[in-house]
Formats: C-alpha cells, sequence, structure tokens
C-alpha cells in the first residue's frame, strides 16, 4: 500500500500550519505538495510524497547507513542504478 | 532520482541476496503486509531469486482488496446521481463490489473522476460549486492523514458540497487476525514502511511480546526489501523476536506526531467488514462525530441494495498465505485482470495481479 | 444529466490556448445540414487554410493522378481529450498519426482524408486554431488533404470534436519483411525517450498540476524511417510507432507474429527525467504508456550499430537506443530484465494506465 516517492523541497509557498504547502521536485517534474505534516522541512530536504501530502522529511545520515554496511563487507564503489538523471542519484 | 536508483542497485542487491542465503539454514516464511512492497518484490524478481530460501506471503495491507463490497456498490451507486461527481484513486475504479466497479459505472454515464490527491478532490469541489464532489477515501494510516487534510480544509472554507465515503482500513488489527487464526504460517512480519512512517513502531513492541515473531519496519526499494528480509532472517536463525527498524532514512520510532494529531482530530477508531476477512475489531477509521457534515452516507440517502452473490474470490486465503495465487483454481482462468473475480487481481499492488504481471507466465506453465 | 454533460464537454477548453469571449461564435447543428451555413463553414474557414488543387474542386471525389507500383492505405481516428495538449492538438496528432502509420509501414505518405466529427458548441476559433495546426503538419510533412466531410453532432454526442483520416502512400521496396519474419538475435531499438504523449496527455486532462508540463512527443518520423531505410535497406525487419498501450504493446503484437521472445533491459530504455519523474508519482510503467512520435524498430543481428547511428544524426531521434533483442521463447512472449537483472514478463498493457497512490 501507500506509495510514497522522495522529492526535493525546492521552494515554500505557505510555512506554517495545518494548509502548509510546497513546491516538490520528482526529477523532471515539480508539484504542489501539502506540508502540515513535516513543516521542518528546509529547502532542499528531500521529503516522501504519498497522495499529496509530505508524511516524512528523508534523514541523510540514515541514508547512508545500507552502504555502510555494504563498504564494510568489502564493497564501498559509487551505488546506483541507471539511468541516473539526477547528478546527485549516485552518493 | 535520488533515494531510489541507488536503492535499485544490482550488485548491492545481489550482496544482500547472497547473505541472506549464506545465512539460512532453511526455508523461513515471512510475511510482507504492504501491497506495496508485494509488487517490488515480484517486479524486481526478489521472489523469485528467494524461492527456497525464504516463501514470501503476500499480506492484507493493500486497501483496495480489503475495501468491503457494500462500500463499493455504495459509491457507484452514488456515482449515479445527476448531482455528484464521484471522485477516488485511480487503483479503485477496476476493482468490482457486487454491482460492478466505478468503472462500470462510468460506462453508463456516472460522472467518475480519478484525483491523485483527496486534496485534489476539494479543489474540484471548489471549482464546481453546482455539483457534489464525494471523495472515495481508502486507504491504510498513510492515507488517512491526506483525507482527513482534505476534511479539515474543506471544513476550513465550509464547502457544501464536498463529503467522502470513508473506508479507512488499520493495518495492526488485521495483522492480529492473521497470526491468531488457528493455522498461522507466518514466522516474521516485514512491517508496512509508510504506515510506520505515520504510526511509529512503539506499537509492535507489545504485538511481538505477545505472539513472539520478528518485526521489521522495511521500505519498497529492493535495497529496503532485501535488508528487511536479511535482518527478518537472521533474528530467526538466532531465535530472537525483536523490533527493528530498517528504514530509518523515513521512520521514526514515534512516527509521525502531527499526522497522528491530524488523524485523531477528525477520525475515530470503529469496527469495520474487511472483504475476505469480515467484521475486524477497531480495524477502521470513521469520521469523529463532529465532521459528519462530510460524511457521504449521512448526507446522501439511497435505499440499501443487498450485496449480491456470494463473494467466490478466495482473497482470505490469499492474503493470509494459505493459497499462494497461482495456486487458486480460479487464477488465470475465471479471474484475470480483464474479469476479476475479487480485488486482488484487479488492484495494481493486490497479491493476485502481481502475480498475474510479473510472474504470470512462469507459475501458468 | 444536463450538469454533468455541461461539464464533460467542457474538457475541450482545457489547456486551449485560444482566449474565449463569452459570445464566440459557436458550430451549430445548422452548419452540417448542408445549406448555406454548411458551404460558408467549408469555404470560409476548412479550404481557407487547407486549399490545394485536389480539395479545391469540392467533388464528392478527390481524382488522384496514377502511382507507380503498389499504394498503402491506411486509416486512424482521433478522440484525444482534450483536444489542446503540451507538445501538440488533435489536429497536427491527426496528421502525424496517418502519416506515421504509412511511413512505418514502408509507404511515402502522399495525400490525406480528413473527416471532422463536431460537437455543436465548439467555437470557431477553435476549430481554426486545429485547421491551422493540421495544415501546418501537413505541409511540413509533404502531404496533401484531398477529400472531406464535415458533421456536426448534438451536443453531448462527440467530445468538441473527432477526426477520423485516411492516408494513402506510395510503398517503397524493399518494404520490411514485417514482425512475422523477426528471428533469435535480431535487435531491438526505440527510436527516443518513451510514455511522452501519454503523461502530457494525462496530467493536462486530470490536472494533475505538474510543472513544468510534460510535453508530447506528437510530431512525424517521415525523415527517420526515409533515413533508416536508405541506409539499411532490408536489414529493417519491421517499425512501428509506440501509440496507445506503448511500448509494452508493440512488442507483445511482434512477439505474437514470431512466436519468439522480445526480451528487453530496463536500464537501456531512454525516458525523459519529466516523465521518469511523473510515472513514479504515479505508479505508472512508462513502458505501458502511450507515444506519438516514437517507434520500435526491430534490424537483423549486427544492423543495430548502423541504425542508431542514422537515428542519432537527426534531432528529433538522437536519443534512440538498443533496448534488447529476440531471443528463443521463453517464460512469456515478451520480456524485460528490471534493474536487479532478472528477466520478468512484460505485460500486455489493459486498458489506459490508471494513476495509483497505492
Amino acid at each position: 500500500m501507500c506509495l510514497g516517492i522522495p522529492g526535493k523541497v525546492v521552494r515554500w509557498l505557505e510555512r506554517e500550519g495545518a494548509f502548509a504547502q510546497a513546491e516538490v521536485e520528482f526529477d523532471g517534474v515539480r508539484r504542489i505538495v501539502h506540508m502540515a505534516c513535516v513543516t521542518e522541512a528546509e529547502l532542499g530536504d528531500y521529503v516522501v510524497v504519498h497522495a499529496g501530502i509530505a508524511i516524512s522529511r528523508i534523514d541523510p545520515i540514515e541514508a547512508e547507513r545500507i552502504f555502510e554496511t555494504l563498504a564494510e563487507w568489502g564493497e564501498d564503489e559509487g551505488w546506483g542504478a541507471g539511468p541516473a538523471s539526477d547528478p546527485e542519484a549516485s552518493p | 532520482m535520488k533515494y531510489l536508483d541507488e536503492y535499485r542497485d544490482p550488485r548491492a542487491a545481489q550482496l544482500l541476496l547472497d547473505e541472506i542465503r549464506r545465512i539460512s539454514s532453511r526455508c523461513w516464511t515471512l510475511m510482507e503486509v504492504c501491497g506495496g512492497q508485494t509488487h517490488s518484490l515480484l517486479r524486481h524478481g526478489i521472489a523469485a531469486e528467494l524461492e527456497g530460501t525464504v516463501e514470501l506471503i503476500h499480506g492484507p495491507g493493500c486497501p483496495v482488496c480489503v475495501t468491503d463490497q457494500e462500500a463499493i456498490d455504495f459509491a457507484c451507486q452514488l456515482a449515479q446521481r445527476d448531482e455528484i461527481m464521484l471522485t477516488s484513486f485511480g487503483d479503485m475504479l477496476r476493482v468490482p463490489g457486487s454491482r460492478g466497479s466505478l468503472l462500470d459505472a462510468k460506462t453508463v454515464g456516472a460522472y467518475v473522476r480519478i484525483v491523485y490527491s483527496p486534496l485534489d478532490a476539494v479543489e474540484l469541489a471548489r471549482k464546481h460549486p453546482d455539483m457534489q464532489v464525494v471523495f472515495f477515501a481508502v486507504g491504510f494510516e498513510t492515507t488517512a492523514p491526506a483525507t482527513a487534510l482534505a476534511v479539515k480544509q474543506a471544513g476550513r472554507d465550509q464547502l457544501e458540497n464536498f463529503s467522502m465515503i470513508v473506508s479507512h482500513v488499520r493495518v495492526q488489527p488485521a495483522m492480529e487476525a492473521l497470526v491468531q487464526a488457528p493455522d498461522n504460517r507466518v514466522q516474521a512480519f516485514l512491517a508496512a514502511g509508510h504506515v510506520c512512517t505515520v504510526m511509529g513502531y512503539e506499537s509492535y513492541e507489545s504485538f511481538i511480546e505477545q505472539y513472539q515473531l520478528p518485526v521489521v519496519v522495511a521500505g519498497f526499494e529492493p535495497l529496503d526489501l532485501l535488508e528487511g528480509i536479511l535482518a527478518c532472517v537472521m533474528q530467526l536463525e538466532t531465535n530472537e523476536a525483536r523490533l527493528e527498524n530498517r528504514y530509518a532514512r523515513t521512520v521514526r520510532s514515534a512516527g509521525n506526531q502531527t499526522a497522528q494529531d491530524l488523524v485523531q482530530e477528525i477520525y475515530q477508531i470503529c469496527n469495520r467488514a474487511w472483504r475476505g476477512f469480515g467484521e475486524i475489531s477497531e480495524g477502521g477509521l470513521e469520521l469523529r462525530p463532529e465532521w459528519q457534515q462530510f460524511d457521504a452516507r449521512s448526507r446522501f440517502t439511497e435505499p440499501v441494495l443487498p450485496v449480491l452473490g456470494v463473494d467466490e474470490c478466495r482473497s482470505f486465503e490469499v492474503m493470509s498465505g494459505h493459497l499462494k495465487p497461482p495456486d487458486c483454481p480460479h487464477f488465470g482462468k475465471r479471474c484475470t485482470p480483464e474479469l476479476p473475480l475479487g480485488a486482488p487481481m484487479v488492484s495494481s499492488e493486490g497479491a493476485c495481479a502481481a502475480y498475474f504481471r510479473y510472474h504470470g507466465a512462469m507459475s501458468r506453465r | 444529466m444536463q450538469n454533468k454533460g455541461e461539464i464533460e464537454s467542457a474538457a475541450w477548453q482545457l489547456n486551449c490556448p485560444v482566449s474565449l469571449p463569452a459570445n464566440a461564435d459557436c458550430v451549430t447543428l445548422a452548419h452540417g445540414e448542408g445549406g448555406r451555413l454548411s458551404r460558408k463553414l467549408v469555404q470560409e474557414r476548412i479550404l481557407r487554410v487547407l486549399k490545394n488543387e485536389y480539395l479545391v474542386a469540392l467533388n464528392d471525389a478527390a481524382q488522384l493522378p496514377a502511382m507507380v507500383g503498389p499504394v498503402a492505405l491506411t486509416t486512424d481516428s482521433f478522440v484525444v481529450s482534450p483536444l489542446f495538449f503540451p507538445g501538440g492538438d488533435i489536429g497536427s496528432l491527426a496528421v502525424y498519426g496517418t502519416v506515421n502509420d504509412l511511413a512505418v509501414s514502408g509507404a511515402k505518405p502522399f495525400w490525406l482524408t480528413l473527416s471532422l466529427i463536431i460537437e455543436e458548441g465548439l467555437p470557431l476559433v477553435i476549430l481554426d486554431r486545429i485547421l491551422e495546426s493540421i495544415a501546418q503538419a501537413a505541409e511540413e510533412t509533404n502531404v496533401k488533404i484531398v477529400a472531406g466531410d464535415t458533421k456536426v453532432v448534438p451536443r453531448g454526442a462527440a467530445d468538441g470534436l473527432f477526426i477520423n483520416s485516411a492516408g494513402i502512400g506510395q510503398l517503397i521496396t524493399p518494404i520490411p519483411s514485417g514482425p512475422a519474419t523477426l528471428q533469435e538475435n535480431d535487435e531491438l531499438i526505440v527510436s527516443g525517450p518513451i510514455g511522452r504523449h501519454g503523461i502530457a496527455v494525462l496530467a493536462v486532462r486530470e490536472e494533475l498540476g505538474l510543472e513544468p508540463v510534460p510535453l508530447s512527443d506528437c510530431g512525424s518520423l517521415i525523415r527517420p524511417v526515409e533515413r533508416l531505410r536508405e541506409e539499411l535497406g532490408d536489414q529493417i525487419r519491421c517499425l512501428r510507432d509506440a501509440t496507445r498501450g506503448g511500448v509494452a504493446a508493440v512488442l507483445h503484437e511482434w512477439a505474437e507474429a514470431c512466436e519468439l521472445t522480445l526480451s528487453i533491459h530496463e536500464r537501456s530504455i531512454p525516458i525523459s527525467p519529466d516523465v521518469r519523474g511523473a510515472c513514479e508519482l504515479l505508479g505508472l510503467d512508462p513502458l505501458h504508456v502511450a507515444n506519438e512520435g516514437t517507434m520500435v524498430v526491430a534490424v537483423k543481428q549486427g544492423a543495430a550499430d548502423a541504425a542508431l547511428k542514422v537515428l542519432h544524426s537527426l534531432s528529433e531521434t538522437a536519443d534512440a537506443c538498443l533496448i534488447g533483442s529476440v531471443t528463443p521463447r521463453g517464460i512469456a512472449p515478451v520480456t524485460v530484465r528490471r534493474t536487479l537483472g532478472c528477466e520478468q514478463p512484460l505485460d500486455d498493457p489493459l486498458g489506459s494506465p490508471l494513476p495509483r497512490i497505492c
């Protein structure tokens, strides 16, 4: 259930309260997303968006953890499956 | 795309697959609760790769699959009324009630519109003051904040032409119903990552204590799922049963408090009939009395039509892991995505549709 | 039902580039009844824009010069809603769609017919705009509209405007041998980023609020097909524009014809960032999403490099990619290696893709 896609906050329209809104970028498109539940996100942060509302701010440190584990196993090359249209796609 | 592509890396996935195979001393039976995870496991071929190492039972976390036929029938009935624009998520349109689907209703003249977000349905109500816009609100705890926000917004703007058919369901009571069944086969759960994003995972502690089964919060991309499966297998191999969060970039232990408050403000817990399961105690959410004016069921009175016939779909057996979709006597024969007997064959994340789509030819051989 | 009728028929206003005054002149039933208004509509609006030596005679049938050798004939109907979408409109779509069908069948397009079925109430300025777009696309693709018809139907009986067209072209040898002749190790190419038309139309029709609005690939394939055939000749097995049902539908048709498996690699499939983002957001598989100026090409083993060289030299197919090959019949008629590398059956699309949240 619950398709949730990570997108980057690129512009705040309304920062506070139950009707907070921001413009969020998903690769090559942007959409207005309701931000009531993630008002702490800063510009450039990634949020998980489900059915038009953001439900979580992605923690970039936690996001690296699996790759650190893999590095401990002796594999530490860059990860990222193509087509990498976002230059930031490979950490 | 950042946070998607790197979690689909084939070499990293291979390392995790190898590790799962290496530490497994026997074939373990896991349930991924969420239909979105089912979709991803089959789409990326993970279920097939792990055959013989881990058996994955595709759980009940497909909200449109467990939406009661009566609710779909009611939505179709409302959609036929001249003044009503019936809106819902695209997933819901092909799911058959006992008298056809919303798409069938559209064919005979009903005004049915797909929306991406419940907030878009509120926007439609604003744009079309001469129409009654009804949103068919299905979904688990993940979706409830979005529909709650829609109600709140309609309330703020005093929209008198917006209402909802609320069919929200709660995932944990369903998990309990599954493990309490006398012939439960599930040895560990992958908990639904986005439900936990909203609800947190603290409430699973008592579940684990009671049933002594590992619960691992997992995400949706191949590496997320493999990491979650690996964590389950590690616990099972060492005879442990505890909670692990393997989707920590998104999920915090207490979940999203603002989202929970929003849901609390608009909804209250209720008993709900689940398709295939029957009534589940505390299995759903309904509007609080103070928001009743947005309840389509109280706004529009319709003659109550009985649900027609017997639901031949064996969805409960599929969702509880007692029947693999391809072993169902109807699978691919009387029941196909073109002519589905039940929701799991039509919903994009239904276990049967996922099998038909990604696994179909292999299992039909 | 009046309410619903009004709202549905207003769908043609979506994305309409023309600003409409409240009292704009509209097409009425009388415009279709054969009298003075009909003649006025044809003379002042249609002929003014689409005029050529064959059409101007206004005969019941166009009289065309003889052609050398066999002829290709195709027909298609266009019912796209909304009438205007980012990157095109129903008019240019009708022309490109018809000439593309001729081109990929191995013909050089010459003549088109155009039958307009207009819903009463369509503002005349919108009709003008679409006719201009038809004229422009016809000029670009060097085809002539040689016959036509206009009917007006009552409100609710059409969705603004439907267009039916037929196209005649001259078959040029060697004609591609067709999907039944596909053989193991033949190579599969897609001529550009996929799914753009379907996403563009979905985004405006369902008012999904995507910015920038994804653009349709609606366009002519004549030039790339011509160049490919000049360079590769009988190395080409078959070509097909991947319209409804997307690339997946073409591959399924071909697999059925040759009884082999068509196997593609997800990672090789070109996708533009906007379509990628939209498909992830809406839970759609771009392989199932429609195109209107992008084709699948199958060539004999070893000919892919030459084909790609030709395609890459043209602006409209600069992003062409090798996406897979023909293999012995395996687990399914069409398979896709998803990012993790294991081979999965690719579904034959069922109906138009619906966005999902779950």
